[in-house]
Order: structure tokens, then sequence, then C-alpha cells
């Protein structure tokens, strides 16, 4: 109840007043019990606080259950459909068989393939870009123009993927064709330009899809690096400045050894949003029933597109089980690309 | 003899750049420029295309009044009125469930769980959450919503699958718009001995309001073109449908993959049609992101 040591109570101090016992010297007093600092010790916890605090923790913790909730699922909606499966799951590459619920044939090692050919193809496309603009809109730009740059470069995230869908079959397709005939002619001794299974002139292949994916997940990258760029110590920057470094040379010499770890961290998130991204590649790459065979025309199916697809199929729990086990592939695969770009941000603000 | 007078005695201080550091600054120059120019075309170009493609359908009254209700894939007419309402409704049903619980994450982030172990592992959550794609979310709720508790495959059905994608979004706006608010304020409120919910509702927040509404705007204009949760969770209905716990629902995605698989490209209307559809949506996505600048502005703390 009280801070304060009660003073009227001394039974368990020696008394001064026992003349020759010593015991005064002998023993020490007892330490008092330290008056608190904190002024609301004590007090009655409010309702209102408590109520508020419960209702805020309870949200965080409400986020930590849909994740595990969402792996829980997905794994317990899987796994019927797993065990009636009569081919390995990992590394079947053929055609899906789900019309008979008893004996299903599904895997998954075809659309692991196509998905990371392409997210990597579309990485590799915008990775540059992105560094670029990053680099001008934190060194070189004016102030009065970076930041209306910034905001168009962010509002190519803002259009719904269905529209870059759409926009690439009907009017990138069209316009890039003759690229892409040139690459399948002339550079068709290298794997990546033979012929695949999709036809060149139609589009509908991963070169197409590469490049739109690439569009989509430019401002993310860019976003990230930019944060992060723009926090270089003005000292470095200074310092390569006083000792006659040119321009690219300060970027190349002070921003770039900075902020690596936030391009790195920037570059895994666009390609996790590129392992995930369903619609737009669901439009544009045609579905093919012939192998994938690593070349830019090629089409196929994503993890997403293929699950999207057979949206018709999610009326009986074991075909729904097959696309839901593709499902939790995918998401695994994000979850681990996700978490390794956030340690590649939380390596930089430790050291 | 004249001529080495003229000499300086020592060589200038400042050398001139050589001609390869010369170079190399130039050709960095244009292609950082160069990429800037790079990530512009296609934003120009697809809002070119949806605004020039698009105009023809969506300028009639009809349009904006009428559904598609009747319809087939190859007679003109119609509009896409159902489709913006679900979308809407949609968008609303979502937004009423996350606002609170992704406003509410973001307080218990800043005010009470900073450097906790829960708080550490909420962080890291919001992160895994925000790049969780939207079609495992789809996924999720189909294998929670539809497979386990045995509800119809519905509208709302699809609002629940938004609200994952939705809340990360707005954690994150929240979060950083309480981070600004100056612990002065909340000292200063303490010290008047306003307990600390009354503190952070009466104080904190509205200080942040502004921020935290454009996020939330922002948000939602991110999930309202979300197409994937359309396909698994709730079939295209061609006509006006209100009831978000049964039946099929329109909505501007899935109109526009119904056009494509209806013949779009090919055959004039469906393409009108679809084109129309991603013009209406961008204006809504347009609109929003509008209104989410207004109000910054509008409610943004006055500067004294």
């Amino acid at each position: 109840m009280t801070d304060r040591l009660d003073v009227t109570d001394a039974s368990g101090l020696p008394n001064p007043g026992d003349a020759g016992s010593g015991e005064v010297i002998a023993s020490p007093f007892p330490e008092p019990t330290p008056i608190s600092t904190d002024p609301s010790k004590g007090a009655k916890v409010r309702i209102g606080d408590r109520v508020f605090r419960t209702l805020a923790e309870g949200s965080g913790i409400l986020i930590v259950v849909i994740i595990a909730a969402i792996g829980g699922f997905l794994l317990w909606r899987a796994i019927p459909a797993l065990a009636r499966n009569e081919q390995n799951f990992f590394l079947y590459s053929g055609n899906w068989v789900t019309t008979d619920t008893s004996a299903m044939q599904f895997g998954i090692l075809d659309l692991l393939q196509v998905t990371v050919f392409v997210s990597v193809f579309a990485l590799l496309l915008a990775m540059p870009v992105a560094l670029g603009i990053a680099i001008f809109l934190t060194q070189y730009a004016p102030r009065r123009v970076a930041a209306p740059l910034a905001y168009m470069v962010d509002l190519l995230a803002a259009v719904p993927s269905i529209i870059y869908g759409v926009w690439g079959l009907y009017v990138l397709a069209p316009v890039i064709k003759p690229l892409a005939m040139w690459l399948n002619q002339n550079l068709n001794w290298l794997f990546l330009f033979q012929t695949g299974n999709a036809s060149v002139a139609g589009g509908g292949t991963i070169f197409t899809a590469g490049i739109v994916l690439a569009v989509m997940i430019l401002p993310i990258i860019t976003a990230v690096t930019r944060e992060v760029f723009v926090q270089t110590p003005r000292g470095h920057i200074e310092a390569a400045l006083a000792l006659g470094a040119t321009r690219w040379e300060v970027v190349k010499t002070t921003v770039l050894p900075f902020g690596l770890s936030g391009y790195i961290s920037g570059a895994m998130l666009g390609l996790g949003r590129a392992l995930g991204e369903t619609i737009a590649l669901l439009i544009i790459l045609r579905g093919t029933q012939q192998a994938f065979g690593w070349s830019l025309f090629d089409a196929g199916y994503t993890f997403a597109s293929k699950i999207a697809a057979a949206a018709s199929e999610f009326n009986d729990q074991y075909k729904a089980g097959a696309y839901i086990a593709a499902g939790l592939v995918l998401f695994i695969l994000t979850f681990i690309v996700n978490s390794l770009a956030r340690a590649a941000v939380a390596g930089r603000s430790k050291s | 003899m004249t001529a080495t007078l003229d000499q300086p005695v020592k060589a200038p201080t400042f050398q001139k750049l050589s001609l390869r550091r010369k170079v190399a600054d130039n050709v960095a120059t244009v292609l950082v420029t160069l990429s800037v120019a790079i990530a512009l075309v296609p934003l120009i170009w697809v809002l070119y295309t949806v605004v020039v493609k698009g105009l023809g359908a969506v300028t009639s009254s009809t349009w904006w009044l009428h559904s598609q209700a009747g319809m087939t894939a190859f007679q003109a007419g119609g509009g896409a009125y159902h489709a913006i309402i679900g979308t809407l409704l949609q968008g609303l049903v979502c937004a009423v469930i996350s606002i609170p619980i992704g406003v509410f994450v973001g307080i218990y982030l800043v005010e009470y769980g900073g450097g906790t172990k829960l708080g550490k592992i909420t962080t890291f959550m919001v992160d895994i959450l925000t790049g969780v794609p939207s079609i495992v979310a789809a996924l999720f709720i189909y294998a929670l919503w539809v497979a386990t508790l045995g509800f119809q495959r519905s509208g709302f059905a699809v609002s629940l699958a938004l609200v994952l994608l939705m809340i990360p979004v707005i954690v994150r706006s929240t979060e950083e718009m309480l981070r600004i608010v100056p612990m002065d304020l909340r000292e200063a409120s303490y010290a008047l001995g306003v307990p600390k919910w009354r503190t952070i509702s009466s104080i904190v927040i509205p200080t942040a309001l502004s921020g935290i509404v454009t996020g939330i705007l922002l948000a939602l204009a991110r999930v309202m073109g979300e197409t994937a949760p359309l396909l698994i969770l709730v079939g295209y209905a061609q006509a006006m449908n209100f009831d978000m716990f049964s039946g099929f629902m329109g909505s501007l995605p899935g109109m526009m993959y119904d056009q494509t698989s209806a013949g779009a490209g090919a055959n004039p209307v469906p393409t009108d049609r679809l084109w129309g559809a991603a013009l209406t949506l961008i204006v809504l996505i347009a609109l929003l992101n509008v209104g989410a600048r207004f109000i910054a502005k509008l409610f943004a703390p006055k500067k004294v």
C-alpha cells in the first residue's frame, strides 16, 4: 500500500535504548524499502487503460495468429489431396489430372520452374533500372524535380495488375513482336531464345510476361532502395567531394557501398511480389500442355496462375486440395524470400 | 624567354579530370536519367491506352446507370453499374473490418509493444503479411471460410481475403504516422494526469489522423484492383447483386477478366467493355488517391 518505511513500528529494529547490549553496533539497520519514483505506482489501473491495452495487444497477436493460421489451414486442407496423389508432388511435371479424385496426378516441378524463371527474368530486367532511378532521385535530381518523379514511379504500383495484364497482352505484345521474332531467329543457338511451346508471334510468352512483371515490381525495388540511399551520411558524400571525386565517383564510393544491403533487400521484396503475381500472368501466358524448356518463348503456368485458372474446380475438397497444396508451396517460398529481404535490412541497421 | 615567364611556377592545384573519369561520369549521368525515363514510359503508356480505348464506353450515361443484365457477349449495350457497386461494396466491407485492426496494431507497435518480444514478432509478421500473395490470401479464406466453416462463396469472402491484404498497409502507415507525433505531446498529457488510453485517443491519434486516413485510402485503392480473390471466392454476375453473403457478384476486375475470356481483342463489343471497365477502375483508384492527398492537406495539424 505505502512505499514508505513504517517508522512507528520499530519492532524489527534494535533499540538504541538497550544500553550495553552491543547489539546496536553489531547489527546493521535493515535497509528501508526504497521509495518508488513511479508517480502512478499504486494508482488504480483504469478500466479504460486496460481495455485499450488489451485491444491493441490483441490486434498484434491476431496478426501472428493469422500468419500461423494461413500455414496451418493450407496444410490441413492440402493433406487429404496429397494422400490421394499418385505422383511425387515435388518431382512430377506432367499435366494435372484431378477429374478422378481417388487417383489424382499432380506435382509442382513445372510450376516451380516457370515461376522462378519468369520472376528471375523480370528481376534481371527491373534491377538495373531501379538502381538507376534510385540514384537519380536521391543524388542527381534537384529536390523540386525528385518529389514529383518519385510520386510518378510510385504510381506504377497503384495500377491494378489486371490492367497490366490486358495492356501486356493486347498492347505491348504486338509492339515487341518484331524484337521477339528477331531474337528468336538470330539468337536461337542460345537456349533462352529457342522456339518454345508457345507462338512467338502470338505474344503469350514468358518474354512478354517477364517485361510486364518487371514494370510491376519496379516501384517496390525503387522505393526500398531510395529509402536507404537517401540515408547515406552527408559526411561521406562531402568527404568524397572534397577529395575531388566526380558525381559518379561519389555515388560509387559512398552511396553504393552504404546502400547495397537496401538494394538487395528491395530486390528480394520485388522477387517476392513477382513470385506471387497472379492475374497479369494468367492473362498473358498461354496455357500449354507441353513441358517447359527454359526458353523465353515458352508459356505455361506459374503457381499463382495455375491456381487462379482452376477456380472452377474449387467445388470438391480433393480437387481444391491439390491447388491448395501448390498454394502452400508458394506461401512458403514467398515467406522465405521476404524473410531474407528483412534480414538483409536488419543486418545493415545492426552494423 | 617571355614564354617561360608566362608559365606559372607550380602546376595548377586542381588538375583537369582525366578523359576516362569524365566519360564515366557523363555515361553514368545519362544512364541514371535514362532509367527514370524507362520507368515513366510504361506508366504513361498504360494510362494513355486505358483512357483512349476506354473513353468510348464510359462517356454514355448507360455505362454508369445500367448493369449487364440480359446482355450477351457480342451485343453492345448495358453498363458497369453492377461492377462499380460490387467493387465499392467489397471495398467498404473490407475497410470496415481492416481499419480498426490495422490501426490498433499500429498503436500497439508504437505505444505499447515497441521493444517487447511480442512487438518484434508482430513487426516481423506484418512484414510477412505484406508479402503474402493475393492468391494465397484467397486460398486461405477458401480453406477457412468455405471449406472448413461451410459458408458459400460470396462477396463477403472476397472482402475477408482483401482484409488480409489491406491490414499490413494500414499498419505500416499508421505506425509511421504515430512515430512522428512528438514525445512532448504525450508527456504534456501525462503530466496533466491524463490516462494513457485517453492520451492516445485524444492527443496522439488526432495529431496523426490526416496521415492515417491518407494511408487507409491508399490501402483501399490498392486492394480494390485485386482480381485473384475474386476468381477463387466469388463468381462474376452480370446483374446487380447487393447481397454480400450469397450469390455471384459483379466487380470491375471481375468484369475485365470476364471480357478477356469472352473474346476481347477479337470482337469489338467485349473489347470496349474491357477497356471501359479498366478506365472506370483507374478513375475510382485515382479518386481515392486524390482524396487521400486532399485529406492529408485538409486535416494536417495546424502549424503555429
